[in-house]
């Protein structure tokens, strides 16, 4: 049987060194604390864990297989490239596995109803899907930008039986998103569970996340073991919020020869500030509170939230998370930043030379890793998460191409 | 006179004269820096027991459309925590004596630097600060700050806070403290919850501050109702609304604020004493 296991990095309080914190309005104060406490019994908790890991294998799809990119990595002569499939679970990222165990927890709490915010629709489908499964209200507030961008997440979320509320207010992204779902749960937060889908917001989310997606980093580290007889040189993700790379990282962050590097949003470059690159851009990223949670956040001299820009709606978010924010502070994880034009470029890589459609999320850790890979030793080895599939953002792309002149 | 004690004063003057204290909240910067500063000081000039300035944040999580809308507004004209603090020394300048009070969120008030900015709202005039973002459990270093500089620190409780943590944050407060009628987002409802004369009343027996009940307060017949259970009445949706819509702002609010004081008499003693 798993056990969720908690990560030394954690200090206490919910802290994550100076990051992290609960800095949310009173009347959620309770909602946290009871979500605190029911999870601090239910992570030992035998039943729960059957019932978690039971649907995590024959709902989910677990464990999800690790690939070896032999094309892609003959094609750049370097570093040998290994892929984590997330985007071979059941709905198509790794969102799921966060979803599924919040929705147990809700139903522990007696709570019969979901909120979520969702950015490119996968967690939104993910936690639709889990609501249907579990039977339970499900509603999902999504930026209408993000709307015009995803529709085929639109579309399955509704068929998943799902509510999805667009949002006008602000940048009408991801931001936006999260403030709506937060107001919905402040004023139904009697029967209602914010189904958070990153590792962000008040403790204790980042923790509950990060417990949850933690799975894709044991299975990883077992996997290259038993591939090539010894851990990786470096892992590496993607970070929006960033729940998968922080799932990825946990289980590494003590073997210290493993380097961790965390890939943000750097949308048309930092210079020109539309990105989402929280610790690329020093005059813009700095500590500040979002969300519930202190952490590195892109502001204004006034302390306003800046808006972003990513091509990928799902790294569209000005905040990233504490444990994230913590880990470069200690100097830990390194984190890097990948044009849209670089994603893209690494979506086409990908697609052409092993036949998998990386979400665009997925397809900035995949170009740093192109970068690294070729001025590495043959022997060297870099994993890559592949948070989700791309179907979702074939729209986008195709746009993008066209608009490139490709 | 500190801050906390001007506050104070407030709900010992409404009591004398049998009614709750009327507390208007208003935007800083909203529809523009002038206007507001003109509704503030008309507020104060009808008799408004103590001013809420409201500070834009991009992402005001507690509040509904309506301040969502106005802080919007401000924020597009460069209103920042600057400008906030300039208001409210120019309305000491102009004469207003009224108490008042800071609202807005934490980012904004530690990019300007937290103790820089207790000082400077005392300094300005400032008599206290309310930041819903900011709970007890994480306040302590920056009230610790405000009590040095005799700027209440003003908390909250909601509906869904337990008794025994209305407890704990009763005793955190300075000045008043904030009950959040229902749970949920500011702004102008049809009507107030049933269980509000409860909620009132248990809070009462583990407090020993005034009482002020904000969130959902629109119409002089709300107001009446809290008026007769606690010892402060809020409102600011209902304002804005007024307001904003008017060709004349000030004079919209001065009649907004006649209208509520004539609702206010007090009719009897709290009942809550005999729970």
């Amino acid at each position: 049987m798993e056990t969720l296991s908690l990560i030394p990095t954690q200090q206490k309080d919910g802290r994550f060194g100076i990051f992290g914190g609960q800095y949310i309005p009173e009347v959620l104060m309770p909602a946290v604390q009871e979500l605190e406490e029911t999870y601090r019994q239910t992570r030992n908790d035998a039943e729960f864990h059957e019932i978690y890991t039971h649907l995590l294998k024959t709902y989910v799809g677990r464990p999800t297989p690790l690939t070896f990119a032999k094309r892609l990595t003959e094609e750049l002569g370097g570093a040998r490239i290994y892929l984590k499939r997330e985007d071979l679970t059941h709905t198509g990222a790794h969102k799921i596995n966060n979803a599924l165990g919040q929705a147990l927890l809700a139903k522990r709490m007696g709570k019969t109803r979901l909120v979520a915010e969702t950015g490119a629709g996968q967690h939104g489908v993910a936690t639709a899907t889990v609501a249907a499964l579990l039977d339970m209200e499900c509603v999902v507030y999504m930026g209408s930008v993000d709307i015009a961008r995803q529709q085929p997440n639109v579309q399955r979320m509704k068929l998943l039986g799902a509510e999805v509320r667009a949002v006008e207010s602000g940048t009408r992204t991801l931001k936006d998103a999260v403030n709506e779902a937060i107001r919905d749960w402040v004023t139904n937060v009697r029967t209602t569970h914010y189904l958070l889908g990153s590792a962000l917001g008040p403790h204790p989310y980042p923790t509950i996340v990060r417990d949850f997606q933690a799975v894709i980093g044991r299975e990883a580290h077992a996997q290259i073991l038993e591939a090539e007889g010894r851990l990786p040189d470096a892992c590496i993700a993607c970070v929006g919020g960033g729940s998968n790379a922080i799932g990825l990282f946990s289980a590494f962050v003590d073997d210290e020869e493993v380097a961790l590097i965390g890939v943000e949003a750097g949308g048309e470059g930092i210079a020109s500030g539309k990105h989402a690159a929280r610790f690329a851009d020093p005059a813009r990223g700095k500590p500040g509170v979002l969300h519930g949670t202190f952490t590195y956040l892109l502001q204004d001299e006034d302390g306003q939230v800046l808006p972003t820009h990513s091509i990928s709606a799902g790294l569209d978010y000005p905040a990233v998370g504490p444990e994230h924010a913590y880990l470069r502070e200690i100097g830990r994880a390194e984190y890097t930043s990948v044009t849209d034009a670089e994603a893209l470029q690494a979506f086409q890589t990908l697609a052409r030379t092993e036949g998998i459609l990386p979400a665009l999320e997925s397809s900035h850790a995949l170009a740093e890793a192109i970068r690294r890979a070729p001025s590495l030793p043959r022997e060297s080895i870099l994993l890559v998460n592949l948070s989700g599939r791309g179907d979702k953002d074939l729209e986008t792309v195709l746009k993008a191409l066209k608009g490139r002149g490709a | 006179m500190s801050g906390i004690k001007r506050i104070a004063q407030i709900f010992e003057k409404a009591r004398n004269q049998q009614r709750a204290a009327l507390i208007l909240y208003y935007p800083a910067g909203y529809p523009d820096y002038a206007t507001s500063l003109e509704v503030l000081k008309g507020l104060a000039q009808s008799g408004a027991d103590l001013l809420e300035v409201g500070m834009p944040f991009s992402d005001p999580l507690a509040d509904g459309p309506t301040i969502q809308h106005a802080t919007q507004m401000a924020l597009s004209q460069r209103m920042n925590t600057r400008h906030c603090l300039a208001l409210v020394r120019e309305l000491r300048q102009q004469g207003v004596e009224t108490p008042v009070v800071l609202m807005g969120y934490l980012n904004p008030v530690m990019a300007y630097g937290m103790e820089r900015f207790v000082r400077d709202a005392r300094q300005t005039g400032a008599d206290g600060i309310i930041l819903p973002d900011f709970p007890p459990e994480e306040s302590a270093d920056f009230r610790a700050l405000c009590d040095a500089y005799e700027l209440a620190l003003i908390s909250l409780v909601s509906p869904a806070t337990p008794p025994e943590r209305a407890r704990q944050i009763a005793e955190t407060t300075r000045g008043f403290l904030y009950l959040i009628s229902l749970t949920g987002v500011t702004g102008a409802r049809e009507s107030l919850p049933p269980e509000l004369e409860a909620f009132v009343a248990r809070t009462r027996a583990v407090a020993r501050v005034p009482l002020a009940v904000g969130f959902g307060i629109s119409t002089p017949q709300q107001a009446r109702r809290v008026s007769q259970i606690a010892d402060g009445v809020i409102i600011g949706s209902a304002l804005i609304a007024r307001t904003g819509e008017a060709a004349n702002p000030v004079q919209a609010a001065v009649e907004f604020i006649q209208q509520m004081f004539t609702a206010l008499g007090k009719e009897e003693l709290p009942r809550f004493e005999s729970l």
